[in-house]
């Protein structure tokens, strides 16, 4: 995990699509740009917002800096602290709980061998506890990055885990290969056959 | 059962390519400016007709929300259409199939329905964590802006139109409409007092219709097909087809488009593979994601999906989104699973919704092991109905209205929990 760096600023890459950003919303209403640039901002610093970032946001878009603070802090996909390189959110909520969400929890902690809230002590792997991620369907699921990865069992959490332990970038989307949100075992409706 | 060609959604599971080329085969943008032609106030009206309901939770009529936005500006501030695709509602992932495999519905919708509101700007606020889906989105934009379906002339009708994607970082409170304009504006979302209403003064104070993605990717197939296709689906005053998510302890979870009004059990039924161990292992369902009430299976066995009937039994139809329960489950650990949810989710604006959800969280949680008193069932309903209705939103209600259904049909399970642990201590 990074120390919280001194300064920070945009890259000409990052500053270029922050420009674009601000282009979206009406003139003076720069702004709506806050959450999109935080995201930029978090991203190039490895996955948190150290106070330098916040300031940066604040300088590009001519904010105070307690107003961009107060939108960090009230995200939660806005770190304000050290994540590991790969932060797995587990969806623990009601839908993905019916569906054996504590046994994914279970195969997650021992496999990773810290608890939710907790982070490698290499500094690899976060296990966070999230709400519902509007996946209720393909319950349990977690999500990776920018990925889900869903109908999970035991077996198939700790086959993810393995992979990223091993440098292998793990396969997103349903673990039982189901085309979209149809039925497990294949589209009952737009089967291009005439309804009953 | 619906047949296939009445289904609005005909890529529902994405077998199909969901760019442009493949939207254009399933005939979306086949007509638009003829419909354009026809006017705004025939589109206003040809959805009034049809009967839609908003299709994110309250049920309000489409077409009588579009009608209240100002036809002309009289002091220069533009209308806006903000789309809510802020889909978070536990057990609601309907929005995210029609952005991740049918997004061009929704981009054609907007089009139209901000044409019908004189807007010439839309926002969809989408989900942080739906990034992928924002991929395929934001692809559908750029592709309808290159082949000129929006834009300066969009569609050659005259009329310009840009259409802009913003994404959310994370906060359950943005589905509410005016909180979901605050984070629009850079803000933290904390709902604002109404009136004001949106179409008043919504984002940057301007006249604002907030619709969910649904609704808006439901009306360029009812434009096309006319009101009259779309009423012949349901029952009066809850016409129409409609996504549902089914999800729990079911064979087979899935999303499916339906006609309204079609009964639970069937629906359960024939598209979900029923439930696990049979119907008659059925506890209780969950109808219309987690803010409605939950009903008990005697309910559940002729119940209609839609608005009234649901209504008509103290829950709602909300987003749609089916949760089914078996015999298996702890209903109170269900129900305390939902109170944490709204405790987490609270902006902690008002006071009856901060304090409240953890207090309820707190309170639940004691009864999933009956480390209460018989008498705090009764406190604790007495609480729900303070937080309910004294909130600046409708969080509040939301986190109240769980609790109440659980004591409502299943205070003898609370009851005994609280009489075993008692015995146990005795």
């Amino acid at each position: 995990m990074s120390a919280a760096p001194e300064t920070f600023a945009f890259t000409a890459e990052n500053k270029a699509r922050a420009d674009a950003i601000i282009a979206k919303y009406p003139a003076g209403r720069q702004r709506s740009a806050v959450i999109p640039l935080l995201d930029l901002a978090q991203r190039q610093n490895g996955g948190w917002l150290p106070r330098a970032a916040i300031r940066h946001v604040a300088d590009v878009l001519q904010l105070a800096e307690i107003r961009v603070w107060e939108v960090a802090s009230f995200y939660t996909m806005f770190n304000l602290n050290p994540v590991g390189r790969t932060c797995i959110e587990v969806c623990t909520t009601t839908p993905c709980w019916l569906r054996g969400s504590e046994a994914i929890v279970a195969a997650l902690e021992d496999e990773v061998g810290v608890k939710l809230g907790e982070t490698t002590s290499d500094g690899a792997i976060s296990l966070r506890e999230v709400e519902c991620l509007g996946a209720c369907v393909h319950a349990p699921m977690f999500q990776i990055g920018d990925d889900y990865f869903e109908d999970l069992k035991p077996e198939d959490a700790r086959a993810i885990v393995q992979d990223i332990k091993a440098g292998r970038a793990p396969k997103p989307g349903s673990r039982i290969g189901r085309p979209g949100a149809a039925p497990a075992s294949g589209p009952r409706v737009l089967t291009g056959k005439k309804a009953q | 059962m619906l047949a296939d060609k009445d289904r609005i959604y005909t890529n529902l599971y994405g077998l199909d390519d969901w760019g442009l080329d493949g939207a254009r085969r399933r005939g979306d943008w086949d007509g638009t400016k003829a419909i354009m032609d026809k006017g705004a106030d025939w589109i206003i009206n040809e959805m009034k007709a049809s009967g839609l309901r908003g299709r994110g939770g309250a049920g309000f009529p489409a077409g009588v929300k579009w009608s209240f936005m100002p036809k002309e500006s009289k002091d220069g501030r533009p209308n806006y259409l903000v789309i809510n695709a802020d889909e978070g509602e536990p057990g609601t992932c309907k929005d995210r199939e029609i952005m991740r495999f049918d997004p061009h519905k929704l981009v054609e919708g907007a089009l139209l329905a901000s044409f019908a509101m004189n807007a010439h700007a839309c926002y969809i606020y989408i989900r942080g964590e739906f990034f992928r889906e924002a991929e395929h989105l934001q692809g559908a934009i750029d592709q309808a802006y290159a082949a000129g379906l929006i834009g300066r002339n969009a569609r050659g009708s005259g009329f310009d139109f840009d259409l802009y994607l913003h994404r959310g970082a994370g906060a359950y409170i943005c589905g509410e409409e005016t909180a979901l304009i605050e984070s629009l504006e850079g803000k933290k979302g904390q709902p604002r007092l109404k009136p004001p209403f949106p179409a008043g003064a919504g984002l940057y104070g301007c006249p604002t219709t907030v619709n969910n993605v649904e609704t808006i990717a439901d009306a360029p197939t009812i434009l096309r097909r006319g009101a009259a296709w779309f009423t012949s689906f349901g029952r009066p005053n809850n016409t129409g087809t409609k996504l549902f998510c089914i999800s729990g302890h079911v064979n087979e979870p899935c999303t499916v488009e339906e006609a309204m009004s079609i009964p639970l059990k069937e629906l359960i039924e024939k598209h979900a593979g029923g439930v696990r161990g049979g119907w008659d292992n059925l506890l209780a369902v969950i109808p219309g994601g987690s803010s409605v009430p939950v009903l008990p299976k005697s309910i559940c066995d002729t119940v209609l999906m839609d608005f009234d009937s649901l209504k008509e039994q103290r829950s709602g139809l909300g987003t749609a989104a089916v949760i089914v329960m078996d015999k298996s489950t702890d209903i109170v650990r269900a129900i305390a699973r939902l109170s944490k949810f709204y405790k987490h989710e609270s902006c902690g604006q008002c006071t009856p919704c901060r304090e409240g959800t953890g207090w309820m969280w707190r309170v639940m949680e004691r009864l999933v092991t009956g480390d209460a008193r018989i008498e705090e069932i009764d406190m604790l309903l007495e609480v729900t109905t303070e937080i309910e209705g004294h909130t600046i939103c409708a969080l509040g209600d939301a986190a109240a209205w769980p609790i109440q259904g659980l004591i409502r049909h299943f205070r003898g399970e609370i009851e005994n929990r609280i009489k075993r642990r008692q015995g146990v201590a005795a």
